[in-house]
């Protein structure tokens, strides 16, 4: 491990460092994508404070599970597809 | 060289400010320092500076994004008082260990309750753990001269921390004085230009600022920022010296008065210093050997440097204008500390003034210095910590 003389100052470090660690254990709750029901409005990608939304050729993907935290924002915002929600939240081990 | 005016201890940091140019100011107004930015304000409107001035919904935003300005790349400035300071708080500690170079005036007042808008050091004293360097300034002249050096010492490559000049509230940052201003160009050609490092408008090289960082490697972070604080001194004395250069006014760590051959010192900060000069004056008239020691350079405290000026003083007097309650002044216990460094053991009291603004009279100074007498005589302290010019 580095000394404090080796370290660079402020703890300035390389961008985007947080995909070097799996964060997505600490989720209680895991989102669910229903894809039949998605309109593709890519809301959910907007408001994912975690960037665990994927996104190709501006189509929606699966969640990225080693981030997502389980927050619920993107199945709150959702608004699937004629009052059918195209996200809902499932509790993690059931 | 400089033009001779008349000024107010806000204008002058705010013409020190016109100066120096920022890239960003933010603020949020708080007596007694608002006229500074109000002044900027006008600087920025008229066109006279390049500064993009942000005007924030309080304190913490005010810092917050001073913070965010400067990790830009920007060079960034800002001033406040009392509640203000103690509002950006948790920012202030974010800037430092960001190691952010962002300047800042501070105008010495009082914090509630009950409430008060006067000058005392209450607010300063209360961040001397956050990490900024401090500066304290006398009068109008130093406060400008002093910010205008804050520049450098805090953008130095060796330390790269936030630092605060520090003024008594209206008692300077209001009065009017006699002060030198340096020409624009020569204020200009001192500061130099800014070189951020690791700017995060530099999208060529993306980097994170405040990742978290758990036991393994926080203390490394903190060791860096005491290590950065050990190189500030040297900065002060050079930059000073080339600072003298411009201005023909010398400064060091601290100011001594008629303190070579004293057996009495006071020890004294910011404005009341110079009541305590007239006073020493008229003592040593009558032959009463006193002298004055007005620290300038706070945090880092200069322990050996302090020290070693006060080495020849058997009494020493240490007036605090901040209270740590149930304890000692806050100065008070830097020259306990400094004086255990050289094993010299004079012996010392400790006053309480001019809180919330009250007056430091010329017979307050006398009350002290009288005091001092009859314990260098007696060789007795008979209260070690006690208030100064209050009703019983
Ligand atoms: S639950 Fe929260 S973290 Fe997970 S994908 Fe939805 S918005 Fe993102
Ligand atoms: S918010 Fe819902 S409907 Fe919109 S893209 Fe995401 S999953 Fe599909």
């Amino acid at each position: 491990m580095k000394g404090w003389r080796e370290l660079e100052i402020g703890a300035i470090t390389e961008a985007g460092s947080a995909d070097n660690y799996n964060t997505g254990s600490w989720r209680a709750f895991r989102p669910q994508w229903i894809e039949e029901n998605c309109i593709q409005c890519l809301f959910c990608w907007i408001y994912c404070p975690d960037s665990a939304i994927t996104v190709k050729d501006g189509k929606r993907g699966e969640f990225d599970y080693n981030h997502c935290k389980g927050c619920g924002i993107c199945a709150k915002e959702c608004p699937g597809k004629k009052g059918k929600k195209a996200i809902v939240m499932v509790e993690e081990g059931k | 060289m400089g033009k001779r005016i008349a000024i107010t201890g806000n204008f002058a940091i705010a013409e020190a400010m016109r100066q120096i140019n920022p890239d960003v100011c933010a603020a949020y107004p708080i007596t007694p320092s608002t006229q500074i930015m109000e002044k900027f304000s006008t600087f920025v409107a008229d066109g006279k500076v390049d500064t993009e001035l942000v005007t924030v919904e309080s304190e913490h935003s005010a810092m917050s994004a001073c913070i965010g300005a400067s990790a830009a790349g920007g060079r960034v400035m800002t001033a406040t008082s009392s509640q203000g300071l103690a509002l950006m708080w948790e920012m202030l500690h974010i800037a430092s260990g960001m190691r952010l170079p962002v300047v800042m005036t501070l105008v010495n007042r009082a914090l509630s309750a009950p409430i008060n808008i006067h000058g005392d050091h209450s607010d300063g004293m209360g961040a001397r753990d956050c990490g900024w360097i401090q500066l304290w300034s006398e009068n109008a002249q130093e406060a400008y001269d002093n910010l205008i050096q804050a520049i450098r010492i805090a953008e130095h490559d060796d330390i790269r921390l936030p630092a605060m000049v520090c003024m008594d509230g209206f008692i300077i940052s209001h009065s009017i004085e006699s002060m030198e201003m340096l020409p624009d160009d020569v204020v200009r050609d001192f500061i130099g230009e800014f070189k951020p490092k690791h700017p995060l408008l530099d999208i060529e090289n993306p980097v994170t600022y405040g990742p978290l960082v758990l036991p393994d490697y926080f203390m490394e972070f903190k060791r860096q920022q005491h290590e950065a604080m050990l190189h500030v001194k040297d900065v002060v004395l050079e930059v000073a010296k080339e600072f003298q250069k411009i201005s023909g006014r010398s400064y060091g760590l601290f100011e001594t008065y008629r303190l070579e051959d004293a057996e009495l010192a006071i020890v004294v900060l910011n404005s009341a210093a110079g009541t305590c000069k007239d006073v020493i004056d008229e003592y040593r008239d009558k032959g009463v050997r006193v002298g004055l020691l007005k620290p300038r350079l706070f945090r880092p405290f200069p322990y050996e440097e302090v020290a070693e000026a006060l080495s020849g003083a058997k009494v020493i007097a240490v007036l605090d204008r901040a209270e740590s309650f149930g304890g000692f002044g806050p100065m008070f216990m830097e020259i306990s500390a400094a004086m255990l460094t050289n094993g010299s053991k004079p012996l010392m009291i400790n006053k309480i003034y001019g809180l919330g603004g009250r007056d430091f009279m010329p017979e307050h100074a006398a009350v002290v210095i009288d005091e001092m007498k009859e314990v260098a005589e007696t060789g007795k302290v008979k209260i070690l910590k006690d208030y100064l010019g209050v009703r019983e």
